[in-house]
């Protein structure tokens, strides 16, 4: 489908020889996940027609392609790849896999892989929405539309952000938009609840 | 009357009020009470899964352990939810050391998770528990003639391997037969609406949501059904965009299957939040719920 990224990874380094191969890290993501290893994979291709937003060519790399780079050792290619930033959890992957490969947990998997060495590619929305919601969620328990807004409004263009204040004036002209942010009752046991499973304090 | 545990989620409270409003109503009339969940917190959507597995498990085990006090099952309006909820049980099932490591955290909140109570979508709560009979049953004014596309979405299907019903699901057109409505087959019913790339990659979203909003129109549905707040808006709230960014010209409804089938059984429309759309409901129902009531079905 996109012959041009088919053929530009080829020409980059060959896999590591580090301690723990980079296949053996995709594994470990895995370790929790029912479906079958990705060497199980046959390359059919059958997720990557089967998914809505590579077969419209918004992806740079398709899923086919990703668990080949990544069985191939190539590190740098996949980390940097829109691939799994741009799946929009729709699991049809996951179901149809013939193989019984969860594609779409193997996604999940790569976004926090990229989160914690902050390797992702430069200028993608993703990491600093999921980041931003995160935040916004251990500090009141609910989420608060208009400050995800902050993320990505001003990664556009005039016209689309022209476009995006239309739509956020109507919704709220007809009460869609929350004025305030919510935030739970139990918010103390709550924060301390967090800090048991992440340490870091606020 | 049975009670669930109500688990209304984020979007409800604002965005999605109309979704709220309808399925509270609706339920009422059909004999099941939703008792909002107290205190319930966000269930961490797609973006909490994208950075840290274990803390999403744990906002999740929050909300189900709350349930599991009260004794009733969750019920979930959301589909993404839904989804986090569903899973979160089924991993907790399986995995005896993340169970007992999340109880730990819940002790801060003097919770505890056992997976006493099931996790349900609304919509399986009206198919499965009040059943297409009883909903019959309760019909004052049947929307007669109104061509409705059911649009099924990923997450309350998917990826629940287990359901045979995952590829061929027909429970939707049912309860849009159910009421009197006239279900819409069309190609795209179970395509994703983009989700969450509306805002991280808003060039796909608005392509998923245009090619699922023309197979809608091309099959001559008058209104789509949904059973998801993420779905409506991206199928709704983003249709100006949608033609501005490809020249096309839509304008097709959008709205909760909670408002059809309370229209259905006689509720005001503005009960069922109608009237807070940005692409107007009323011209394309009004035909359907003007008509004479039904006295005895011949």
């Amino acid at each position: 489908m996109n012959t041009t990224a088919e053929t530009s990874a080829t020409a980059t380094t060959a896999p590591p020889e580090d301690r723990i191969s980079f296949v053996e890290e995709i594994k470990n993501l895995l370790y929790a996940s029912e479906g079958n290893p990705i060497s199980t994979c046959i390359q059919c291709g059958t997720c990557s027609a089967t998914c809505p937003v590579a077969s419209g060519g918004f992806m740079d790399n398709s899923p086919r392609r990703i668990i080949a780079l990544i069985r191939s050792g190539f590190k740098e290619q996949v980390l940097k790849s829109n691939t799994f930033w741009y799946c929009a959890s729709c699991y049809q992957c996951t179901v149809r896999c013939p193989r019984g490969i969860d594609i779409a947990e193997l996604m999940y998997g790569l976004k926090r892989f990229t989160v914690w060495r902050t390797e992702h590619q430069e200028g993608l929305i993703g990491p600093t929405f999921s980041e931003t919601f995160v935040k916004m969620i251990m500090r009141t328990g609910r989420s608060y539309e208009p400050v995800l807004a902050t993320t990505y409004l001003f990664t556009y263009g005039l016209p689309e952000m022209l476009l995006e204040a239309q739509t956020a004036t109507t919704l709220m002209l007809k009460g869609r938009l929350p004025l305030l942010p919510a935030r739970i009752k139990r918010l103390e046991n709550f924060k301390r609840m967090i800090r048991h499973i992440v340490p870091l304090g606020d | 009357m049975k009670k669930y545990a109500y688990f209304p989620g984020c979007s409800l409270e604002k965005m999605a009020h109309s979704y709220h409003m309808s399925a509270l109503e609706t339920t009422r009339a059909l004999g099941i009470e939703l008792e909002e969940l107290e205190d319930w917190n966000c269930c961490g959507a797609t973006a909490y899964f994208h950075v840290d597995e274990l803390l999403a498990f744990t906002l999740c085990a929050r909300n189900l352990a709350m349930a599991e006090k009260e004794k009733r099952d969750i019920v979930a309006p959301c589909s993404g939810c839904y989804k986090n909820l569903f899973f979160t049980r089924e991993h907790l099932k399986h995995d005896a050391d993340l169970a007992e490591h999340i109880n730990e955290a819940l002790a801060e909140d003097n919770l505890h998770y056992a997976g006493t109570s099931a996790v349900r979508h609304l919509i399986e709560v009206f198919v499965q528990d009040v059943g297409f009979d009883a909903i019959k049953a309760k019909v004052t004014k049947p929307l007669k003639g109104l061509r409705v596309a059911p649009y099924y979405g990923c997450q309350i299907l998917r990826p629940r391997k287990a359901k045979e019903d995952v590829e061929q699901p027909r429970f939707f057109e049912d309860l849009i037969s159910a009421i009197g409505a006239e279900p819409v087959d069309y190609r795209l019913r179970l395509s994703c609406c983009g989700g969450a790339l509306i805002i991280t990659n808003r060039r796909a979203a608005l392509s998923m949501v245009r090619n699922l909003l023309e197979c809608a129109v091309r099959s001559k549905a008058a209104i789509i059904a949904t059973a998801c707040p993420l779905c409506q808006v991206n199928l709704e709230c983003y249709q100006k965009q949608v033609n501005h960014e490809f020249g096309t010209d839509l304008n097709v409804p959008v709205v909760y299957f909670t408002q059809l089938v309370g229209l259905a059984l006689g509720i005001p429309p503005k009960r069922l939040g109608i009237g807070s759309e940005l692409v107007a409901v009323m011209p394309a129902i009004r035909e359907a719920i003007e008509a004479e009531p039904v006295v005895a079905s011949t």
